[in-house]
């Protein structure tokens, strides 16, 4: 909401400076957003004082001047007859705007360069002359900005209105919060009728058929009105806080919504069937053409302004084409009405409409300011367009307002706020704004808030008017005392944090990305059919298509992540991300929601140094990672398979891994079709893993085991296998099948090449053997390694290496 | 026999000024320190000797063997200091560094802020992103066509179905589900349709609330004014100013004292010395009787605040986009 600080002050004499007023007001709650200088698109004029003026060496009619503005003389080509030295004269300078939007600039005129301009009253939009050049007050200095010589300069402040304040929304609303801020008076302007015309009661009538929506409705006339220009003062009040002026009645119309908050219409009364106003819902599918020339096609529920057969106004949003205020119109009908604020809402949402007029009906505007706001404008549209007054006014009314006391207790106010205001300070604070105050009983007052602020029903919104009022800095900060209580660690929490810091640890950067994603992802990963990460979640109303799904895979927001660090050249990605995925269970529930987990290793396995050899991530690096994480978190029994993998991976370079018969999740490296697809330089592996499923599996308390009191003894089994005899395989089987006192069983190598077979290959073992009650003999040790080998060897078809 | 420890004495410590080798030391010592070396012989002589003369031989022996020790010590520290000089390091040259990992800026903001709430008592909880209308809006005294709605720019996935704007409606989740006290804190995304220069269609919040007996406005104070000391410093000046959320009453927005002018006015604070951090207020009666509380039993307060915000203040950020861009050149920097 705009607010001129002229205006205002007419309102309420406050001589406090802008940056004051803004202060109060903002730590009153309307936030005084900014303070911007207006000048009634005067910028770049000033007083100009002629010093001589020539003959124009090549045009006759043309005369050059010099002017004296701020600075030196300028030389202006002018064509005005009434130019005189010694005249002090409106100079426009380079980049000034006139009224019809020309621009000025230095140009050459026959041969003169001109420096500027002088300009007429027409020219600068301060009036209707154009005969010459407008002549100002003598004693005027020249350089002076043409605004502040006049008095239209102005201060707006640009304040942020709550929706509960509705009754801000006017000069006079705020005008009352300065009065109450400041302690001072403050009066609405007066206002004074000369109804000359005939009884309005004979020229027109109004019916409401729908009184929920539309619960008052008063209606006056003025008669043979000139239709014209408004005065500058009008003008300039309006423009102040842009609104654009158009004629004297609709102007009028706007000055008096931005002076008490009431939307008024003002119709051409000759243009209304009838003569007369019907309110009431519109048919179903009828059309309306509104002032802006827009066509409409309305619901049964919008409520319609109507004359004896049409609609003339989609009623507290927009006036009608057919019966809108032209040059010609003699006779004017004002509207001074009381809408509906739902009602009002759902008609403008529905037909993507904001005006200051629904803006404000939308929030609700004082039923009870009807009659006020109607007079105000019928007695400067009687002023402004020199009309007739009709006697009287209609004013249907069938549900008249009532408000609600509210009871308000002063020891409950204190405890709630933590203060100590006494009976007669939370009096005073109430009063300022036109409450009215009755004491009840000691402790107890009564309160009658005012048709205007229909925010105020509660107790509680009382208090809070006598804490903003009282200024939040007079609440005393209280330090915290609760009752102790044990909070549960959120373990889900902690779990994923403790996560993050170990892969941060180990040399992951963590990477948030968005939670909607292109539904062209799941085409990209190249998901099955019935892969449950299709069950998208589309948004009704998505910013772009790229951001149209919600996702059900953090791989696509990783791989994007990617692209964008190579296109800065940065090859050597290490990213991890925990967030939430979204899987849809149909319109009306809520989706599945679960947090996942998601890596990408490419690039050097080690940072650039200057004695590192150069060496890329693969496959074990990806799973390293993953089974560090497993390690630190306790999950035992983690399987990796090679079957089902995920579609988006390269099926030579990536597996499942399994917890029990749970698939955790997928990793790998990413298919060069993908990686084609996403415009990505690879090779890059990936881990995707059900973080929610892998929490359940973690081990939140770890057990102590006694460190061993005797000595091991290594032993190591190399064997040559078949090349299809996958490792786990040989570890699943030692694991369950171990030797006696077999502590711990390792694979520490894997060959395949020239010293053996092909299609063979070689693995290692170390195997540790401990007994827990004494050492063991190299002896005895010996004897179990060789029958495990041959055991071993036999279940394999192997051999030993030699 | 005390001629013997004298020659082994003199000719060890003379031996051991011409060794220049780490390892020819350790091998002498060995020959004369150790186990089966020269002075454990001379010891175990020891006990053959005269019984008169033992004490004094045995005090010899002992004051040997410590100049001995020393003497070993002292040329084993000289030969390898010379062994270090001889294939000295250029440490210079920059050391071997493993990769480092970062914590994404919000995570550690959001943890931050977690920690001090739970320092005092409060419980971290959580809700979901995708949310019903009721529970983001109209428990939180939001109608349906009420002006307050156009506070918030909302994705819509059906008429009931909205992403949470905010993370005010995990209140609700919990006050449903316990009674009072309650206690908690609520971190996590929230989304609006918008996105341009100061928004993006993702962002992160913290949500604060307390209910209890007799819980003041002035506590709300206390209780944010502790926090904003703990996260920006307790020269850090703070301000509490009206406004409206429909979900509390009275409403505070809370503004710092700037952290980049200290107060004095510049670009970030648009000149005016204050930067809005959080929005707060008394729960409002109409949110507890949703919820089934009785407003004239309990009363309580609620806050909540953009992570995004209060991180780039923290760090000096100067565009919401990066956080969300993820390139490593913003992240690396955390």
């Amino acid at each position: 909401m705009l607010i001129s600080l002229k205006w205002l002050r007419s309102l309420v004499n406050c001589d406090a400076s802008p940056d004051e007023i803004a202060h109060r007001l903002t730590m009153a709650g309307l936030e005084v957003e900014a303070i911007e200088p207006f000048r009634f698109g005067l910028e770049r004029v000033v007083v100009g004082s002629i010093r001589s003026i020539k003959q124009h060496p090549a045009v006759e009619h043309l005369q050059v001047c010099k002017v004296q503005g701020s600075g030196g003389s300028l030389d202006v080509v002018c064509g005005a007859p009434n130019v005189v030295e010694g005249q002090m004269v409106p100079l426009a300078l380079d980049g000034a705007c006139l009224a019809d939007g020309a621009k000025i600039s230095s140009a050459d005129i026959h041969g003169v360069f001109s420096q500027g301009m002088l300009c007429s009253e027409k020219e600068l939009g301060l009036g209707e002359d154009a005969s010459g050049i407008m002549v100002l007050d003598s004693n005027l200095s020249p350089g002076t900005p043409l605004a502040e010589a006049l008095g239209l300069d102005d201060d707006v402040l640009d304040i942020g209105i709550t929706p509960n304040r509705a009754d801000c929304l006017s000069l006079v609303g705020i005008a009352r919060e300065v009065a109450a801020l400041f302690g001072l008076p403050w009066s609405l302007p007066p206002i004074s009728l000369k109804e000359t015309g005939p009884p309005v009661e004979t020229l027109t009538s109004v019916s409401i058929e729908d009184p929920d929506l539309c619960p008052r409705y008063a209606a006056r006339v003025v008669q043979n009105v000139t239709i014209k220009t408004s005065p500058l003062w009008l003008r300039q009040r309006l423009e102040a806080q842009s609104i654009r002026a158009i004629n004297n009645i609709v102007d009028v119309t706007n000055y008096v919504m931005l002076e008490l908050g009431q939307p008024l219409h003002a119709f051409d009364y000759h243009r209304l069937d009838g003569n007369r106003i019907v309110v009431r819902r519109a048919r179903p599918n009828e059309t309306f053409v509104t002032l802006d020339g827009q066509k409409h096609q309305l619901q049964s529920n919008m409520l319609l302004i109507c004359d004896a057969s049409h609609g003339v106004a989609l009623a507290g949003i927009m006036g009608g084409l057919d019966s809108e205020i032209t040059p010609d119109t003699n006779t004017v009908l004002i509207e001074s009405a009381h809408f509906q604020p739902t009602g009002t809402r759902r008609t403008a949402k529905a037909l993507g409409m904001s005006t200051e007029s629904s803006y404000r009906f939308e929030r609700r505007v004082d039923p009870e300011g009807v009659l006020t706001a109607l007079d105000r404008a019928a007695q400067l549209m009687a002023e402004l367009g020199d009309g007739e007054l009709a006697a009287g006014y209609i004013d249907v009314y069938p549900v008249p307002f009532r408000q609600e006391s509210i009871q308000l207790h002063g020891s409950k106010t204190n405890r709630f706020l933590g203060t100590d205001f006494t009976r007669e300070e939370i009096c005073k604070y109430l009063e300022s704004i036109q409450l009215k105050v009755r004491t009840a009983e000691d402790d107890l007052l009564v309160v009658d808030p005012p048709s205007f602020r229909a925010d105020l029903s509660r107790e509680v919104d009382l208090m809070e008017e006598v804490a903003r009022l009282a200024g939040y800095h007079r609440i005393p900060s209280a330090s915290p005392t609760a009752r102790l209580a044990a909070a549960k660690p959120a373990q889900d929490q902690v779990i994923r944090q403790r996560t993050k810091q170990l892969l941060a640890a180990h040399g992951f950067c963590e990477i948030i990305s968005y939670s909607f994603i292109s539904p062209q992802a799941v085409e990209l990963l190249r998901l099955e059919e019935d892969d449950r990460r299709r069950r998208l979640l589309p948004l009704r109303n998505p910013l772009s298509e790229e951001q149209a799904v919600m996702r059900t895979s953090l791989v696509p927001g990783m791989l994007e992540t990617a692209v964008r660090n190579q296109r800065q050249n940065n090859f050597n990605l290490r990213l991890v991300e925990i967030s939430k995925v979204f899987f849809s269970r149909g319109e009306e529930e809520l989706p599945e929601e679960r947090f996942n987990l998601c890596g990408l290793l490419s690039g050097r396995r080690r940072p650039a140094g200057w004695n590192e050899p150069a060496q890329s991530v693969d496959f074990f690096d990806i799973k390293g990672a993953l089974e560090a994480l497993f390690l630190d978190l306790g999950v035992a029994d983690i399987r990796w398979a090679n079957t089902d993998l995920a579609p988006y991976l390269k099926p030579d370079a990536a597996a499942r891994v399994l917890l029990a018969d749970t698939c955790l999740g997928d990793l790998g490296e990413v298919h060069p079709r993908v990686l084609e697809d996403f415009d990505l330089k690879g090779p890059i592996y990936v881990f995707d893993i059900d973080f929610d499923l892998l929490m359940e599996k973690t081990v939140s308390l770890k057990k102590f085991k006694p460190l061993p009191r005797f000595p091991a003894v290594n032993r190591d089994l190399a064997i040559v296998v078949s090349g299809s005899v996958a490792a786990q395989d040989l570890l699943d089987y030692l694991e369950q099948h171990p030797p006696q006192y077999a502590e711990s069983i390792t694979l520490f190598d894997q060959y395949q090449g020239k010293q053996i077979e092909k299609d063979n290959k070689s693995l290692a073992f170390r195997i540790t053997y401990r007994s827990g009650e004494r050492s063991l003999t190299d002896l005895e040790v010996n004897e179990i390694h060789t029958a495990f080998s041959q055991k071993v060897i036999a279940a394999f078809q192997a051999e030993i290496r030699s | 026999m005390k001629q013997e420890i004298d020659t082994l004495l003199q000719e060890t410590i003379e031996r051991l000024a011409t060794i220049d080798s780490a390892k020819d030391v350790e091998r002498l010592r060995i020959d004369v320190l150790g186990r089966k070396g020269t002075l454990s012989h001379l010891f175990k002589k020891l006990v053959e000797s005269p019984a008169e003369e033992r004490p004094v031989l045995g005090k010899i022996l002992n004051e040997t063997r410590v100049r001995l020790e020393s003497a070993f010590e002292e040329a084993k520290s000289r030969t390898t200091s010379i062994s270090t000089h001889r294939t000295a390091l250029d440490i210079s040259l920059p050391g071997r560094l493993p990769h480092l990992g970062h914590l994404h800026p919000i995570t550690r903001v959001s943890m931050e802020i977690a920690e001090i709430f739970q320092r005092l008592g409060f419980e971290v909880v959580e809700g979901p992103d995708v949310e019903l209308d009721y529970y983001n809006f109209e428990a939180l005294n939001i109608p349906k066509d009420h002006p307050a709605r156009d506070m918030q720019d909302t994705f819509y996935v059906t008429d009931n179905i909205v992403l949470r704007t905010h993370t005010s409606p995990i209140q609700v989740r919990v006050m449903e589900k316990q009674p009072p006290p309650v206690r908690i804190i609520a971190p996590g995304k929230a989304y609006r349709c918008d996105s341009d220069v100061t928004h993006t269609p993702m962002f992160h919040q913290v949500e604060g609330l307390m209910v209890d007996k007799d819980v003041s406005f002035g506590d709300l104070k206390g209780v944010l004014t502790v926090f904003v000391h703990q996260m920006f410093g307790a020269d850090v000046d703070l301000r509490f100013r009206p406004s409206f959320f429909p979900f509390t009453e009275p409403s505070a927005e809370v503004d710092i004292q700037c952290v980049m002018c200290r107060g004095e006015g510049c670009r970030v604070c648009s000149e005016t010395g204050w930067l809005e951090i959080l929005g707060s207020g008394m729960v409002d009666p109409e949110v507890f009787k949703m919820v089934g509380y009785d407003p004239e039993e309990v009363t309580g307060y609620a806050f909540g605040m953009g992570i995004e915000r209060i991180a780039m203040l923290k760090y000096g950020i100067n565009d919401l986009r990066l956080f969300f861009d993820n390139d490593l050149r913003f992240l690396e920097q955390f």
